[in-house]
């Protein structure tokens, strides 16, 4: 009985011993020193690679710039999921989300931001822009080509939850946007072909890598609707030789946007770091490093070096084809909006 | 010692004589008995084993080298810290409570107590993910506490305060749960007797209860460590998911998984399982010197 107590206390003491030095182990907590700051970039799911690449490379050339050691923090989820954590405060020097949508949602229901946000930078504050593409299965058995292949009989498509996953909206808004514009195309054939496309759907998964992951992983259906950015990615990363990319004849232009969280940068004193993060992006050199991880870039002569990665498409916009997006959302997303009868029934 | 005994199962029940009916059909009962076992069996050989062996076999899918690189990356290295360190926040802070609500429970009559027993339970009922809204709720930059803790520019969720309080509310049933059955069948008798010796509050609580409890608190300790490192759903709503800041053990594996980085996930989700077994092992080792938690773990069995 005796030595039972004993080895039991010995062990709790052991225990909490162990526990204790591994919290002590180096690197615990931040060393700070003058010349030292950090901004947390609260970004989606498709641009982890992105910023991984950019990070470095900006913290170079701030440190070269004003002396300062920068240090760029990064947090990814779903975009949607994102946004509503910085509202609910999750402290983002800048945000570099998936959809507009999400970002006039820091202004509308925080006021973190202020409502001409979109403005302050070139481009509808987008330094990269990406598309709705077809990723299918090598040497495209099913022979998909455009958008009206989607719907034959014995078609599998792949694409995420539209009411979850903002990426998913782009796609579904792509497909509406190129049944409409079809010759003898009008709302009604549009929310027609939508219904059928969505039958063809047999998983719809919360968020974009969800879809990849069953797609390419799972190996479930014919067709995967994605981003170029996404699609280019999981070619590269899973194999060139698995899968292939097709381009329909229309699709939508994707602009991620990006913004300085006001609130939060006057409150860290971070605005002329965050300020030249964002601007970074729109030089040449960004540029090209948003054009090797796949996202379509703004400027004409690193479009023109990579234009055979990304080919020319028919491109239209959220704002031509729809009004904007908070248009968009309330007519198609919002619950009891298009998608919901179309996909209710 | 002797109602310890009358604990056990299988000491009481074999000793009733056996049905004539049953006797009857013994070849078949033995039948129906191998064949359960064999059910069970390779239900969990399909369900629990094999996805075991299958974390490892990924994890090392890459070889030892890249196994190793997955682990030292230094956002693999700050999400680890972060569990150890919330685990060895969140341990001793349930211990303390579940060692007192038990003794309050076990030891005194009040009123209120099953409503005491009821909230303890509650964190076992509502989902993970509840249990981390709940915190964006209350100290949330639009939740109750939040324009003042902005104001005092404190910070709770999106920071490991969030985390650890999201941790403890999840695992806090676990010492509780494990000492109030315990203490009651205890009872109160060799407290009683030192204190009418004339030993203190604190004098009873080391020398008579503690001894009496030990392997019980340790087994739930055990558990609840394991559940705290474990945790993803309600650490995942509060942690904000900064990269090498606010990420623990299972949320890097899920970023490494969609990140299309398969070694690194499986590398770490490795190590999360080499911690549970560990647990177990402990618990086994536990087990086997207590008679009377193998009984229990008996009892719960059936």
């Amino acid at each position: 009985m005796r030595s039972a107590a004993t080895l039991s206390r010995r062990t709790l003491t052991r225990l909490l011993g162990a526990t204790l030095t591994a919290c002590t182990l180096p690197g615990w907590g931040e060393s700070k020193s003058a010349a030292r700051t950090s901004i947390l970039n609260v970004s989606y799911d498709a641009t982890r690679e992105l910023y991984e690449a950019v990070n470095p490379q900006f913290a170079a050339r701030w440190l070269a710039q004003s002396g300062v050691q920068v240090a760029i923090l990064q947090s990814h989820g779903g975009s949607g999921v994102q946004a509503r954590a910085i509202i609910a405060g999750l402290a983002a020097d800048v945000a570099t989300l998936g959809s507009a949508y999400d970002v006039i949602q820091l202004a509308q229901q925080a006021r973190l931001i202020p409502a001409n946000w979109a403005t302050r930078l070139p481009d509808n504050s987008a330094p990269y822009t990406s598309t709705v593409v077809f990723l299918v299965r090598r040497g495209n058995p099913k022979n998909i080509r455009d958008w009206d292949d989607l719907v034959r009989p014995g078609v599998q498509v792949i694409t995420p939850n539209p009411k979850s996953s903002s990426g998913a909206r782009v796609n579904y808004l792509a497909a509406w946007a190129w049944a409409q514009r079809r010759p003898g195309g009008s709302e009604a054939t549009a929310k027609r072909y939508m219904q059928q496309l969505y039958q063809h759907v047999p998983v719809l998964d919360s968020g974009a890598r969800g879809s990849t992951d069953t797609f390419a992983e799972r190996g479930i259906g014919d067709v995967l609707i994605a981003w170029e950015s996404e699609a280019l990615l999981a070619r590269k990363k899973l194999g060139l030789d698995r899968v292939e990319i097709v381009a329909p004849s229309l699709s939508m232009l994707a602009e991620p946007p990006v913004t300085v969280v006001d609130q939060n940068v006057d409150r860290h004193g971070t605005r002329a770091v965050a300020q030249a993060y964002l601007e970074f992006l729109y030089t040449p050199v960004c540029q090209q490093i948003i054009a090797q991880n796949f996202f379509r870039p703004r400027d004409p002569a690193v479009q023109q070096q990579f234009q055979a990665l990304f080919p020319a498409v028919k491109l239209v916009t959220i704002d031509q084809a729809f009004g904007g997006w908070e248009r968009a959302q309330h007519v198609h997303f919002e619950d009891g909006g298009v998608f919901d009868q179309i996909y209710g029934q | 010692m002797i109602d310890r005994i009358a604990q056990l199962p299988g000491l009481g029940r074999p000793q009733l004589p056996p049905l004539p009916m049953i006797r009857r059909q013994q070849i078949p009962e033995e039948l129906g008995r191998a064949t359960l076992l064999g059910v069970a069996l390779l239900y969990l050989l399909v369900l629990v084993a094999l996805p075991l062996v299958i974390v490892f076999v990924q994890a090392f899918a890459g070889g030892v080298r890249s196994y190793l690189a997955a682990l030292l990356d230094p956002y693999a290295l700050a999400a680890m810290r972060l569990t150890l360190l919330t685990a060895a926040i969140v341990v001793p802070m349930n211990l303390t409570f579940g060692i007192a609500a038990a003794w309050a429970i076990a030891k005194f009559e009040f009123r209120g107590k099953n409503m005491l027993i009821t909230l303890i339970d509650v964190p076992f009922a509502v989902s993970p993910v509840i249990s981390g809204l709940i915190y964006v709720l209350m100290f949330g930059a639009q939740g109750w506490l939040g324009p003042w803790l902005n104001e005092h520019n404190i910070r709770i969720i999106f920071a490991v305060p969030g985390i650890v309080l999201a941790t403890t509310f999840v695992t806090f049933p676990f010492v509780a749960r494990e000492l109030i059955p315990l203490m009651q069948t205890q009872g109160n008798e060799e407290e009683e007797t030192a204190l009418s010796l004339g030993a203190g509050g604190w004098q009873t609580f080391w020398l008579v209860t503690l001894p009496k409890i030990r392997w019980g608190l340790l087994y739930g300790v055990l558990l609840c460590n394991a559940r705290a490192m474990g945790e993803f759903g309600a650490v995942s709503v509060v942690s904000g998911h900064i990269r090498g800041q606010t990420n623990t053990l299972p949320l890097h594996i899920e970023i490494m998984h969609s990140d299309y980085n398969y070694v690194g996930a499986f590398a770490t989700a490795s190590i999360l399982a080499m911690l549970a077994l560990v647990t177990l092992v402990a618990k086994a080792l536990l087990e086997r010197r207590q008679p009377e938690l193998r009984a229990r773990a008996a009892r719960q069995a059936v």
